[in-house]
């Protein structure tokens, strides 16, 4: 096991990647920057290194400032949490190169996944769902019109590069297709700096179901089983649950989905902890969106049903150890919830940057737990995402998960800046949510 | 004359109008970004831009003036 590691990451990730650290006797190294001075992640790291300016391209994107961190305080590898440099290829090979590991896949599956246009066919070809959509990235109005023409109304525009959904447009036909696609281009080219998106069949009314999946470096992999992230706003996830309520006891379809998902996997020579995303739709059928090729935002979900720490595990599989459990061993047990705590207006989803005035979280058991990236007096800056912490709480049952959660809510006090708390329990309330029929469209 | 201010702390992301040019209530003037959103100002009224006072990728504070209309 490693002796030392680094954290390329900040806020809530990186205090949960210290943790699971300090409880094996991992020493961390931090990088940050200059509007993070003050953050718990900074002061709670063995050692912190100030890498740039606030904006993520001058810090936390900055491949050289990070590497030169790792290598001036002898960290033998890299957690790279999720977003900034977690995805990027080029990243993952500089640190193989610098004889750093890259707690991650390697940079060959990286790549497989992430040019999302060549990561559909390659799905396709091993037999893996794909909705309907180009087998090409498209460049002109004419060429997207036409190939929308076959697949048929509503598409998605979508950034071939990145996904996330991030710049996603729908387009209901010819005249907005037309319009979105050069909006579309604008937008992948400043996210992801390639302007290439493709075309999908938009499927209304369906669920976000995910399987995580987990791969040694020998080729063994089990899945963790599903997550459901229905509950978003402008495909971004707002709450998470597993077991997932769209697949309620069909464990049929839940293998086969477990299976689909560990094909896709091992099709890329997967290592270490990942994600496979798919849409359920309407007609009852699932289709591969994305491979996350990374620790997921709401990865503790799956921890508190199955008893496990993935960020362990990731550093146990980095390190070059088997997969300590085996398919049999992995049973989920109860119902956990996330609740994504964003600094924004609950009713118009607006950024809400500024101080933390009063700030205080619910008691925390071994049912309802924390994940905050932020203390009182700290200030939530524009720079980066709006996550403010992640409220997981777990229950025997889908009910009792709930009426736990209320209670966290309503004693998860913040003032200074507006949240998304009373949205949340909001949906406490909302019938579609408590019954758990309710698709991505809930909040729209 | 009309000021239209920022609501939101960030950063200016693209400026879509020019000095003179004449826009429609509810067209959009400019983009910001905050928190990796895209949020997008338009203008309270009728009327014809007569001073930007931003630029791209510089950073702007809520109750800023970003513009003028005449």
């Amino acid at each position: 096991m490693f002796k030392r590691i680094l954290i390329a990451n900040r806020g809530e990730i990186a205090r949960r990647i210290i943790r699971t650290c300090k409880r094996l006797g991992i020493e961390t190294v931090v990088v940050h920057s200059d509007a993070d001075m003050d953050l718990p992640f900074v002061q709670e790291a063995d050692e912190a290194v100030f890498i740039g300016l606030a904006p993520a391209y001058a810090s936390y994107l900055n491949m050289d400032a990070v590497l030169d961190a790792a290598q001036q305080t002898g960290a033998e590898a890299i957690h790279p949490g999720y977003g900034f440099l977690s995805e990027n290829p080029a990243f993952a090979s500089r640190c193989t190169g610098l004889g750093i590991v890259f707690i991650g896949p390697p940079p060959a599956a990286i790549v497989a996944m992430g040019e999302k246009v060549a990561a559909r066919n390659l799905m396709k070809s091993v037999g893996v769902p794909v909705a309907p959509g180009t087998a090409n990235p498209v460049s002109t109005p004419d060429e997207a019109v036409a190939a929308a023409e076959e697949i048929g109304y509503p598409v998605l525009i979508k950034s071939a590069a990145g996904g996330g959904g991030i710049g996603m447009t729908i387009a209901e036909n010819a005249d907005k297709l037309r319009a979105g696609l050069k909006t579309a281009q604008s937008r992948a080219q400043r996210a992801f700096g390639d302007d290439s998106v493709f075309i999908e069949r938009y499927l209304p009314n369906s669920r976000h179901i995910e399987f995580q999946v987990l791969f040694d470096s020998y080729g063994n992999g089990v899945h963790l089983y599903e997550r459901e992230c229905s509950v978003q706003r402008r495909y971004q996830k707002v709450i998470e649950e597993t077991p997932a309520p769209g697949l309620g006891s069909n464990n049929e379809l839940r293998q086969q989905m477990a299976q689909a998902a560990l094909q896709a996997a091992a099709t890329v020579g997967y290592q270490n902890a990942g994600t496979i995303e798919f849409i359920f739709a309407e007609n009852g059928e699932f289709y591969f969106l994305e491979m996350n090729t990374r620790l997921q935002v709401e990865h503790p979900i799956t921890e508190m049903t199955l008893g496990l720490d993935l960020v362990e595990l990731q550093l146990r599989i980095a390190s070059g150890e088997p997969l300590p459990l085996q398919q049999a061993d992995i049973q989920p047990k109860g119902h956990a919830i996330e609740f994504r705590i964003y600094a924004e207006d609950p009713v118009s989803f607006l950024p809400q940057p500024g101080p933390l005035t009063l700030y205080q979280p619910p008691a925390t058991s071994e049912y309802v737990r924390l994940d905050s990236g932020f203390v009182q007096g700290n200030t939530i800056t524009p720079h980066y995402d709006p996550l403010i912490a992640k409220l997981i709480v777990w229950g025997e049952t889908r009910a009792a998960a709930l009426e736990r959660s209320r209670t966290a809510l309503t004693d998860f006090k913040i003032e200074g800046i507006k949240t998304n708390l009373p949205l949340h329990l909001r949906l406490l309330d909302n019938p579609a949510f408590v019954s758990g029929n309710y698709n991505t469209s809930l909040l729209k | 004359m009309t000021d239209v201010k920022c609501q939101i702390s960030g950063t200016v992301w693209q400026v879509l109008v020019e000095v003179g040019q004449q826009v429609s209530e509810e067209e959009d003037l400019l983009i910001l970004e905050s928190m990796k959103m895209e949020i997008p100002v338009s203008a309270p009224r009728d009327g014809v831009v007569k001073e930007i006072l931003v630029s791209p990728s510089q950073t702007v504070q809520d109750g800023q003036v970003l513009l003028r209309l005449e």
